[in-house]
């Protein structure tokens, strides 16, 4: 099975740093992977976005012309991507910052207001953390522990105490995606 | 030895310190940009010289330099960069000189765009620059062969005393993929090399030079480096084969371009169309013979390139006209999917009635 999946947001939201995260625990996981980031003229507030392709066998192409699931941080990549994902497929949205009322029938959207519960969390920079627990709920793509463990061995967040906050982060997104679908 | 995730450019350098790469000259160009930033850390690591010059002139006259000293040296850069760097490239070339050049090749031409092509194809296998010579050009399909192929480029080099040059594209620059590195090459561990300018105390002079003025030396020389390229194409042609058995039409591609053919195969598969795909992994030499012998029983190819059609003329060359080889090229940094390229798979296999019974299909 392959699986493909943007992230997008404004350049400084940890869109990359998601789909690193995505990659590198799957691989961890056997999967074969890979991670494409755009690189464009970006820059911090402009646009940024990378495509991650999970798959149990060779990957053809890093390329997603219709992705499965797209993570959405902000209303510009609303509009970007949500003629592009496939039919069937899932866009999680960080509700906090998206107010636009557009949607598609055949496409199934989640809400999660990751900066406000990144706010309640008590660190405003785990909003992408969190939105990556409620990505391993919604698509189970990969497990919460695997993306915990990761962050654990792999350097990604070294300090124990930020181990500690990406560990709730990732409960906290899960949590809030676990109510929303009930 | 444990999995990495890494990006193309990182994995470029790593792979180029591992077989013993102590020098790198650069100057930044998008999309490689990555390869002197991990450079210019690694090589302090290693003991090695990491310069980024004024221009891609001093760099890759600085690559001259160091080859002549004995080193083993790489630049890179992306297609205006490489065209700056021609001069120095057949002076390398004219030397006799080991040197690894990376392209990861952006659209063009002119400054073009930052996005992934195929279109220095022409400019890699037929010199670049001035004068009779050749480069290796290296193909790698994904991050693990670039691994693999930058190690390779740089045995490659100093056993023909030749440029080499690892042709990728923008994509495979910023991609991240999983790659396993082999072990390090020690370099004080590599044979000698007998002919290096280090100073002449206490043995003969040693003279390198490009310029013979003699039309009879040079073309002494000329002979001399034509045996050596006619050895490179003897011993060191490599291409892989899938699916080719049975295939009825079968798919040229080489680099990003093969892998997304890969997918676009697969697909085509699983609806019985008998397809196969033939990937160049030295674009020179062409393996040129077994897609001749190929083309005995597959009488149609269909070459696709990101770019406007250019080793579709080396596919024509090798199979002398024994097979109809068609085009699917897409220039400009447009990266099609395999999606699109089994549209034009099918479009061709039930155009040229391939479906139908009968040896070789309908044709």
């Amino acid at each position: 099975m392959t699986v493909k999946t943007v992230f997008s947001g404004f350049g400084g939201q940890g869109v990359l740093l998601m789909g690193y995260l995505l990659a590198l625990t799957a691989m961890r996981q056997g999967k074969e992977v890979t991670y494409l980031p755009a690189y464009g003229a970006e820059m911090r507030g402009g646009t940024a976005n990378c495509t991650v392709v999970v798959s149990d066998g060779p990957i053809a192409s890093p390329v997603a012309s219709s992705p499965d699931y797209a993570v959405i941080m902000n209303n510009p990549s609303l509009l970007k991507y949500l003629n592009v994902v496939r039919q069937g497929g899932v866009m999680l949205l960080n509700s906090s910052l998206i107010h636009s009322e557009m949607r598609r029938a055949d496409v199934t959207f989640v809400d999660v207001p990751v900066n406000d519960l990144a706010r309640e969390l008590g660190e405003a920079r785990s909003a992408n953390v969190i939105m990556m627990g409620a990505y391993a709920q919604v698509t189970g793509v990969v497990q919460i522990e695997h993306l915990s463990e990761t962050l654990a061995e792999t350097g990604l967040g070294k300090k124990p105490e930020v181990l500690e906050l990406n560990r709730r982060a990732l409960t906290v997104g899960a949590e809030a995606v676990a109510k929303a679908t009930q | 030895m444990t999995k990495k995730l890494m990006r193309g450019s990182h994995v470029l350098g790593e792979a180029a310190v591992l077989a013993g790469c102590r020098y790198y000259f650069g100057y930044p160009i998008t999309p490689q940009n990555e390869v002197p930033e991990y450079m210019s850390r690694r090589l302090l690591e290693v003991g090695g010289t990491f310069i980024q010059a004024e221009s891609e002139l001093a760099s890759i006259n600085m690559v001259i330099g160091a080859a002549m000293a004995g080193g083993r040296v790489m630049t890179s850069s992306s297609s205006p960069g490489i065209s700056l760097k021609q001069e120095g490239i057949s002076y390398l070339a004219g030397q006799e000189l080991p040197a690894v050049i990376a392209n990861m090749i952006r659209g063009g031409p002119g400054l073009g765009n930052i996005a992934p092509s195929q279109s220095d194809y022409f400019q890699a296998t037929r010199g670049g620059g001035h004068g009779d010579y050749r480069c290796i050009v290296l193909a790698p399909a994904s991050i693990q062969e670039l691994a693999d192929m930058t190690l390779q480029a740089f045995d490659l080099a100093d056993k023909y005393r030749n440029p080499v040059m690892i042709l990728g594209d923008g994509m495979m620059g910023q991609m991240m993929e999983p790659v396993t590195f082999p072990e390090p090459v020690d370099p004080a561990k590599l044979p000698e090399k007998d002919w290096v300018l280090d100073g002449a105390k206490d043995r003969p002079q040693r003279i390198i030079l490009s310029m013979l003025l003699d039309p009879k030396i040079l073309e002494a020389h000329n002979y001399k480096l034509v045996r050596k390229y006619d050895a490179v194409r003897e011993n060191e042609t490599a291409w892989e084969m899938t699916d080719c058995d049975d295939a009825r039409l079968v798919v040229a591609a080489y680099g990003t371009a093969a892998r997304i053919a890969g997918g676009a195969i697969r697909r085509v598969r699983q609806r019985g169309l008998k397809v196969g795909l033939f990937r160049p992994k030295t674009l020179w030499p062409f393996p040129a013979k077994p897609l001749e012998e190929l083309s005995h029983r597959v009488r149609h190819i269909l070459t696709f390139e990101l770019c406007a059609g250019q080793m579709v003329e080396d596919v024509q060359l090798a199979v002398k006209g024994q097979a109809e080889v068609k085009l699917y090229g897409r220039p400009g940094g447009v990266i099609p999917t395999p999606e699109d390229v089994a549209h034009q798979i099918s479009h061709y296999y039930y155009g040229a009635h391939l479906d139908e019974e009968g040896p070789g299909g309908g044709a």
